[in-house]
């Protein structure tokens, strides 16, 4: 047989495996792609529901006698607002008499409710005697049930709202006193123990305090090391050792970074704990290998033509590097240090070191304050048993990633506007 | 001037100060030029004498600044504890702490724990006092050291002065000081992790911990308290960072090694600059998550089509967390193989061909096998990734440490066990949480073993065809 043949005779097969191997190539990219919108649709399919709120139509009479005089604010806040609340629920429900009832009646209110209303006659004591039809937030379970997680079908025993309060929600539903509008609270608020008065902003406050100290360290520090590392330093050992740790600190598990920030700046500098002066500090650490390496590479791209230019017409080194190689560098810089803030904006594990992992209800206020962030937020959501978190956290979920996307959007306009061929 | 201002105020008037440095050096050069015939007659033009004067303003101010606030808490707490009342002062270091954080609660007007005791509201106001003296202090000291520095400075100018040397100088010095920040922070990381290791060390044997088959940290409160010995034994901890490490690896190196080889062999332009940012985002997810998603679809959907084979699957197994970790890690993998793919030089690539290779015979025979290196380097770099991850784990794998390898079951891993032992209220003496330190260091130095492995590995790779 000439050794044609036996070519020809194992072509067949090894087309065969050809055609497998790049099947096998396709396969693991269309692979990691449905994972990746697997994610998405599972997060948004949880989340989604979150932006809307079920809330109740009530019927408040600002009973004079309960609320005092209407000049004396300081007694107004302190009156009895929970008790207005439940009167004008138990006149909708005449019927409903028994204590054990009541209690169940009540329960489907939001505990907030009673804030809103004291919000109202503070901001408008002018209220005081008369009647209003106030729109207040229902109960988690409420909002659960109309939302659809609650199944009203099965057996009373397996659902959190017995049948009586499914009647009374359905009467509620009939007369068009229950209906789900836009969540703001969950824009506006801070943490609350009820999935219903709970919000981001307050761990979006946290977070881009902590943005704020990264960004505002990390970034000049980042471009100085760059400049230094890349125009400047001399060949030696001691740039090498430089450059071995930069590129090491890039690959240290985050979670080493907020034992050192514990050890250091919590324990031997004594710090305050859950504030975002020091998860900014951990971040800065952490970032700064990202935006170096980018920085460099930045510099790297500039051509060296205009460098010799520049001193060839008498600048100095500083002169040449501040005044023409840094500004033609900048935009990759700024790319990198987005990427790298973006990083640092959805880290987690450096935060429950220093503690910015407490129950925090107050937005904070400045940079010594005890905050979370929004991972952090996150995290402690998806550790809550109430059915509400899910979808609140999803939805958190869903702000971060719209921060993500939107900072990465930024980098790529950045690099697209700017980017130059040389 | 109001004396008492707070650190932000104070540091937002050094600026102002400066920056009116600026403006004075700038303008006392125009006045010396002007006698020395004109701008040409000065050594340098007038924005290096005023920034000349802006930086020696500024540096030494923001020096002190920076400093006294770092040290001012941990020495204020000292001066306050030295002030204490003896019989305070000899309780147990725990007590102690929990004192200075009412103390310290209360100079912040937050709710105290305990009812406050005279002596403690005397230190508060004396921790008010000294803190009100310290801001006041530093106040004045900056701000005399700045305008001090732009006094001297302004009426050293005259014609000769070299400004622009001084200032490339000074700025020079500023960015190696910044690019030394680096390795301090690498020198911090050890020292921080070692110390409180060594501490731990000291209770707990080196031996025990990294022999040991049992890890359960609980110690008692009392002594006569019946099963909370605690035990740090290494072993089963390592075991399940290891087993969930390589379930991320099987899922992870295949798929993305698959990938790239795709990617940088036979997709064309288009589909390759669609495919591969889209990858990238897989790496851009944040962590936590991956843990959600891990925690409430995965595991749950491993559990229930276990229970439908007759599998009896723990609802924070294994494999739900190290399934999760692989996909994360599937850009790593991908993007760091596709650059020593494509490093691999055409030339091979074409001799093989010419021998009548079919494609996936030269990207297994030849190209390959030339990229080896540099795809065991980056698959290195993605286990030490795998190995240090933390909120997949925290929140999708358990809290007990089973000695097991079967994939089904719950174990802990090291970056479960530092969370668990360091978040919430903790006193700093307890081996628990020294323990978190110990594994802190166990895992800086197998990451840190991994990368240097991978980073040597990569970068001698890159050098044989460049």
């Amino acid at each position: 047989m000439a050794n044609i043949d036996i070519v020809n005779k194992g072509l067949q097969k090894r087309y065969r495996a050809e055609k497998r191997f790049r099947l096998y190539g396709i396969c693991a990219i269309v692979a990691s792609l449905v994972f990746l919108a697997f994610l998405f649709i599972s997060i948004g399919a949880n989340g989604y529901t979150a932006f809307q709120q079920t809330f109740v139509r009530l019927t408040i009479y600002f009973d004079p006698t309960i609320l005092g005089e209407a000049n004396d604010r300081e007694n107004i806040a302190s009156a009895n607002f929970p008790g207005i609340v439940k009167k004008s629920l138990s006149e909708m429900f005449p019927e409903v008499t028994s204590r054990g009832d009541k209690r169940l009646l009540n329960s489907l209110i939001s505990s907030g409710a009673s804030y809103t209303v004291r919000d109202m006659v503070i901001k408008n004591p002018e209220l005081v005697g008369q009647t209003y039809q106030v729109w207040v937030p229902a109960d988690d379970d409420v909002d659960m049930l109309i939302k659809g997680h609650i199944e009203r079908g099965v057996n009373e025993s397996e659902r959190r709202l017995n049948d009586k309060q499914v009647s009374w929600i359905e009467k509620l539903e009939r007369d068009g006193n229950i209906e789900k509008r836009f969540n703001t609270i969950f824009f506006t608020a801070g943490d609350s123990r009820e999935p219903e008065l709970a919000g981001v902003w307050g761990a979006v406050v946290g977070s881009f305090f902590t943005m704020l100290v990264t960004l505002a360290l990390s970034f000049p520090i980042g471009v100085a090391a760059a400049i230094y590392l890349e125009e400047f330093a001399k060949k030696n050992r001691w740039t090498d050792i430089i450059e071995v740790n930069i590129n090491n600190l890039a690959a240290v598990p985050s979670i080493v970074f907020g034992l050192l920030g514990l050890a250091v700046f919590l324990n031997f500098l004594g710090m305050p704990r859950s504030a975002p002066i020091v998860g900014g500090l951990v971040m800065t650490l952490m970032t700064l290998p990202v935006i170096i390496i980018a920085s460099r590479a930045a510099l790297k791209s500039v051509p060296p033509s205009i460098r010799e230019a520049a001193l060839g017409v008498g600048a100095s080194q500083m002169q040449m590097v501040v005044h023409h190689v840094l500004p033609l560098a900048l935009p990759g810089m700024l790319t990198g240090a987005i990427i790298g803030m973006a990083r640092a904006l959805g880290e987690t594990a450096p935060l429950l070191m220093i503690g910015m992992v407490a129950f925090i209800v107050d937005i904070p206020s400045g940079f010594t304050d005890p905050s979370t962030a929004l991972p952090v937020q996150i995290f402690l959501w998806a550790d809550s048993p109430e059915r509400g978190f899910l979808e609140k956290t999803s939805a958190a979920i869903m702000v971060l990633l719209t921060f993500l996307i939107a900072m990465n959007a930024l980098a790529v306009i950045l690099r697209k506007k700017f980017e130059k061929r040389w | 001037m109001d004396a008492n201002m707070n650190p932000t105020m104070l540091l937002f008037t050094i600026l102002v100060l400066s920056a009116m440095g600026f403006i004075i050096g700038r303008k006392r050069s125009y006045a010396v030029a002007s006698q020395a015939g004109g701008i040409s007659g000065l050594h340098s033009r007038p924005t290096y004498y005023g920034s000349l004067t802006a930086l020696w303003c500024a540096i030494p101010a923001l020096i002190i600044f920076s400093f006294w606030l770092l040290f001012e808490s941990r020495i204020i707490t000292d001066l306050v504890i030295a002030s204490l009342p003896d019989q305070l002062q000899n309780l147990p270091a725990d007590r102690l702490n929990l004192i200075i954080n009412d103390i310290r609660n209360m100079v912040n007007g937050n709710i105290v724990s305990a009812d406050p005791n005279p002596s403690m509201v005397a230190a508060a106001e004396h921790y008010k006092k000294l803190n009100s003296l310290s801001h006041a202090s530093l106040s004045v000291i900056v701000i005399a050291i700045a305008i001090g520095a732009m006094l001297v400075i302004q009426k050293t100018i005259h014609p000769k002065l070299r400004a622009r040397n001084h200032v490339e100088q000074v700025i020079k010095y500023i960015l190696v000081a910044c690019s030394t920040i680096a390795i301090f922070t690498t020198i911090g990381i050890v020292l921080s992790v070692l110390y409180e290791a060594i501490r731990f060390f000291r209770i707990i044997p080196l031996t025990d911990f990294l022999t040991g088959l049992a890890w359960s940290p609980q110690m008692a409160i009392r002594v006569d308290q019946v099963g909370s010995s605690g035990s740090f034994g290494v072993i089963p901890v390592f075991m399940g960072t290891m087993l969930i490490s390589a379930i991320a690896m099987c899922v992870s190196v295949p798929i993305g090694l698959m990938s790239a080889i795709y990617l940088s062999e036979y997709a064309n332009r288009t589909f390759r600059s669609i495919a591969k940012p889209l990858l990238e985002i897989l790496a851009g997810i944040p962590t936590v998550v991956y843990g959600f998603f891990a925690a409430l679809t995965v595991a749950p959907m491993i559990r229930d089509s276990g229970s439908i084979i007759g599998l009896d699957v723990s609802s924070e197994s294994a494999l739900a967390a190290g399934l999760v970790m692989g996909i994360m890690i599937i850009p790593f993998v991908s993007s760091l193989s596709d650059d020593v793919i494509n490093a691999v030089p055409q030339s091979l690539r074409d001799g093989a061909y010419a021998l009548g290779a079919t494609k996936s015979e030269t990207i297994r025979q030849v190209v390959v096998p030339a990229a080896l290196p540099g795809i065991v380097g980056s698959i290195l770099l993605a286990v030490s990734r795998a190995i240090g991850e933390t909120m997949i784990v925290v929140m999708a794998a358990g809290m007990t440490a089973n000695l097991t390898l079967n994939p089904l079951k719950t174990v802990t891993t090291v970056t479960v066990q530092i969370v668990a032992l360091l978040v919430g209220d903790q006193e700093f003496d307890s081996p628990k949480t020294l323990a978190a330190f110990a594994l802190g260091l166990m895992l800086f130095v197998v990451t840190l073993i991994l990368n240097v492995i991978a980073l040597v590995v990569v970068r001698k790779y890159r050098e044989q065809y460049e």
